[in-house]
């Protein structure tokens, strides 16, 4: 008994050592595979001037017109505070903006989808804004703790054709599984949400309780039904290669680039044609309002060749 | 029998080893997320230090390249800079540069045309001028004669305006010169944040930043030569504003075209999402009327006070980097709209020649026209002396509040 319980305890440990020199080796080679695939199939960039400049002025004038962002707000009565901000700010800057709720609210209105579940709600919210699209063909997927400018992801799709499936954001990676991070903003195109809205109905490849033994992420379950359609998880990055979806808030960028380049702050944190920014407090959300669309040195000009014209009903901006 | 149970032992033991460590291995290593993104990425946010603009002459930066954004034409910036030269002189002390002062240096000072730091030691390095003066709150006013002093003596023809702000205070200095260009730095005129109490025609909230023009400078500093100013007390902005007074300086109104607000006496978060509460001493003493919410700024903002060190990179952030693609604000003073299809280079050389026959009309508006307005302004407004010794303490925690001793 005693000699058993001995080889048991001994196959153990050499099993748990073997498993682990295993991984090791292993591990060395998927990393150098993945890193040469993430050069050439996982960033998209906005187009950059000398690209547009190209094009004729009828054309950026079509493209101007055409392209129009429809905005999913996914939001609850208990963020009634971000759900107000995002109503009173960046939302305003979106063709269509369209409030998700898990239960009514007497204080604001929103599209009641009557779901406890968030990931039922999901899906429902996005079948909904798919049938709801009308010319619209880019679609911005968001809670009210992500604050957006709306110009930048437009200037971000501008020469991307929305009939080919594009899904955007900050891309994360775990294990073999690449998504995109919900809480800083997921942009689809109109081709990749149809492929997400046909494929729902397959409990075999996108179910409706999950498929893991624990629950996923939402946004790593919209990943696993897009990955299914053939649609892949892209980074989004500026001209320079910094990223456009932050899961963060400015203070907290700023606050690292303060240790990590003392010397260059500013231009080591965050892009000037960032898109998204996260985790910030809904006070700090009217400040950056006021900063992105007021706040300006005179005297300083772009001559960007697109024009947006502030939106009707707001005075923050 | 004994022999192949312990070997089954062994391989059992050996498959739950392995099955123990793969999971756990799974749930701290391999299930791990890792942000996807190029190796560009990595290369933009190790930022070396950028190349030097500026030349050191005795203990003031003099900017030789005002900051240029890459992908900015900036022709009309530098034309006003041309026209509007700015002299930026920072209150500090020892005990602040490196906490305050050194994120003023690496931010908003850069737009100014002459940098110094006032402190009451030399420091060559940095590099501060040393007044010679002790530190604390109640050296304001003699920190403010002394450089005003030395800024005379040393400066003055390096410069039309002076601006004096904290090692707090953020400053867009564009902003500054696109409201003193409907000025000339002849004319006998201060501006900032107005408050009206204890003068006549009001005074400038110290905190907030405020900047005199030529003229002013020359009689403020008169005035201690004839004795008609003096050291009467510490609370820095007051006193300034009774001597300025005194020598016939007028109080400017700095609001924009729509009477918007653009020197702050606050952090922006305050201004734009605070009510105040109606027995706040603010409301009593702001000259022009308050406004709350989103219209309390104007968009073309000159400062905001009370500002820590990541506030002055995340507003230099906001100011001069992040913006809307393609967007046109609201407000767009002195310059046409820009028309949608015409080539940018076209469009631009367009806005410039009007612009530039803009300023340059303004620039003709005289100080008499002032004076007039002033007047008017004065009459509407009854006398607040100094005769009410009770709040005559209220500016002592009011327009120079600050946690601590530290000038």
């Amino acid at each position: 008994m005693l000699s058993e319980g001995g080889s048991f305890i001994k196959g153990m440990l050499i099993g748990g050592i073997f498993c682990l020199v295993l991984s090791l080796l292993s591990s060395f080679s998927p990393v150098t595979e993945s890193r040469t695939e993430e050069h050439h199939h996982h960033h998209v960039k906005a187009a950059s001037k000398d690209e547009l400049q190209q094009l004729s002025d009828s054309r950026l004038q079509e493209l101007n017109n055409q392209l129009q962002v429809y905005c999913v707000i996914m939001v609850q009565p208990k963020n009634l505070l971000y759900w107000a901000t995002a109503l009173d700010t960046w939302t305003k800057h979106c063709d269509k903006a369209a409030f998700y709720t898990s239960e009514s609210s007497k204080a604001l209105e929103a599209i009641n989808l009557k779901e406890k579940d968030d990931w039922v709600r999901l899906r429902k919210a996005l079948k909904h804004a798919y049938e709801n699209a009308g010319d619209i063909r880019w679609f911005f997927v968001a809670e009210p703790s992500t604050f957006a400018i709306i110009e930048n992801l437009k200037y971000l799709v501008l020469t991307k054709d929305p009939e080919q499936p594009f899904y955007l954001g900050k891309a994360m990676k775990s294990g073999e599984l690449e998504y995109v991070e919900f809480n800083s903003g997921i942009v689809l195109s109109y081709e990749a949400l149809r492929r997400l809205v046909n494929v729902f109905p397959d409990e075999g490849k996108c179910p409706e309780t999950g498929r893991a033994l624990w629950k996923l992420s939402n946004d790593k379950q919209l990943a696993e039904c897009l990955k299914f359609t053939g649609v892949f998880a892209e980074n989004g990055e500026d001209v320079h290669g910094k990223d456009l979806f932050n899961s963060k808030g400015v203070e907290s960028l700023i606050k690292e680039s303060m240790k990590q380049n003392p010397n260059n702050v500013v231009e080591g944190c965050c892009s000037d044609m960032a898109i998204t920014f996260s985790d910030m407090s809904p006070n700090q959300m009217q400040v950056m309002m006021f900063g992105v669309y007021r706040l300006r040195p005179y005297g300083h000009d772009f001559h960007d060749l697109l024009t947006f014209y502030p939106p009707k009903g707001s005075d923050n901006d | 029998m004994k022999v192949p149970s312990t070997r089954w032992a062994f391989l059992l033991g050996f498959l739950v080893g392995m099955c123990c460590m793969y999971f756990s291995l799974q749930q701290v290593w391999f299930e791990q997320n890792y942000h996807v993104h190029s190796e560009a990425q990595e290369t933009a946010t190790v930022a070396g230090e950028r190349p030097t603009s500026w030349r050191k002459e005795g203990g003031a930066l003099l900017n030789l390249l005002l900051p240029h954004h890459p992908d900015e034409d900036s022709q009309v910036a530098d034309m006003l800079s041309q026209r509007v030269r700015i002299l930026c002189w920072v209150m500090t002390g020892p005990y602040n540069l490196q906490s305050r002062a050194r994120h003023v240096r690496a931010t908003w000072s850069r737009h100014c045309d002459v940098v110094l730091f006032m402190s009451s030691v030399e420091d060559p390095s940095f590099p501060t001028v040393g007044l010679g003066t002790k530190e604390g709150r109640d050296q304001l006013y003699w920190k403010t004669i002394q450089a005003f002093h030395y800024v005379y003596e040393h400066h003055m023809n390096q410069a039309d305006w002076f601006l004096k702000a904290d090692d707090d205070t953020f400053v867009v200095v564009d902003n500054l010169r696109w409201l003193l260009s409907n000025h000339t730095p002849e004319e006998p005129i201060y501006f900032g944040k107005r408050f009206k109490p204890y003068t006549k025609q009001g005074y400038m909230s110290g905190g907030a930043g405020y900047v005199l023009s030529k003229e002013a400078l020359r009689r403020f500093v008169k005035g201690f030569r004839t004795k008609a100013c003096t050291h009467t007390t510490p609370v820095e902005d007051l006193a300034l504003g009774q001597c300025l007074e005194k020598m016939g300086v007028l109080a400017g109104d700095s609001r924009d075209t729509l009477h918007r607000e653009t020197f702050h006496p606050f952090v922006p978060e305050h201004l734009l999402t605070t009510k105040f509460p109606k027995s706040f001493w603010y409301w009593s003493y702001c000259f022009y009327p308050i406004v709350e919410g989103p219209q309390c700024c104007s968009d073309l903002t000159v400062s905001f006070h009370y500002v820590e060190a990541e506030l002055m990179y995340i507003l230099e952030y906001y100011t001069y980097h992040l913006r809307a693609y393609g967007y046109v604000p609201r407000y767009l003073p002195s310059a046409r709209r820009r028309q949608r299809l015409a080539p940018p280079l076209k469009a631009a050389k367009i806005l410039n020649l009007k612009l530039a026959k803009g300023v340059k009309d303004k620039a003709n508006h005289t100080a008499s026209a002032l004076v007039r307005e002033n007047q008017a302004a004065e009459e509407k407004r009854a006398e607040r002396g100094t005769e009410d010794n009770a709040s005559f303490n209220l500016p002592i925690n009011r327009t120079a509040s600050r946690q601590g001793s530290h000038h």
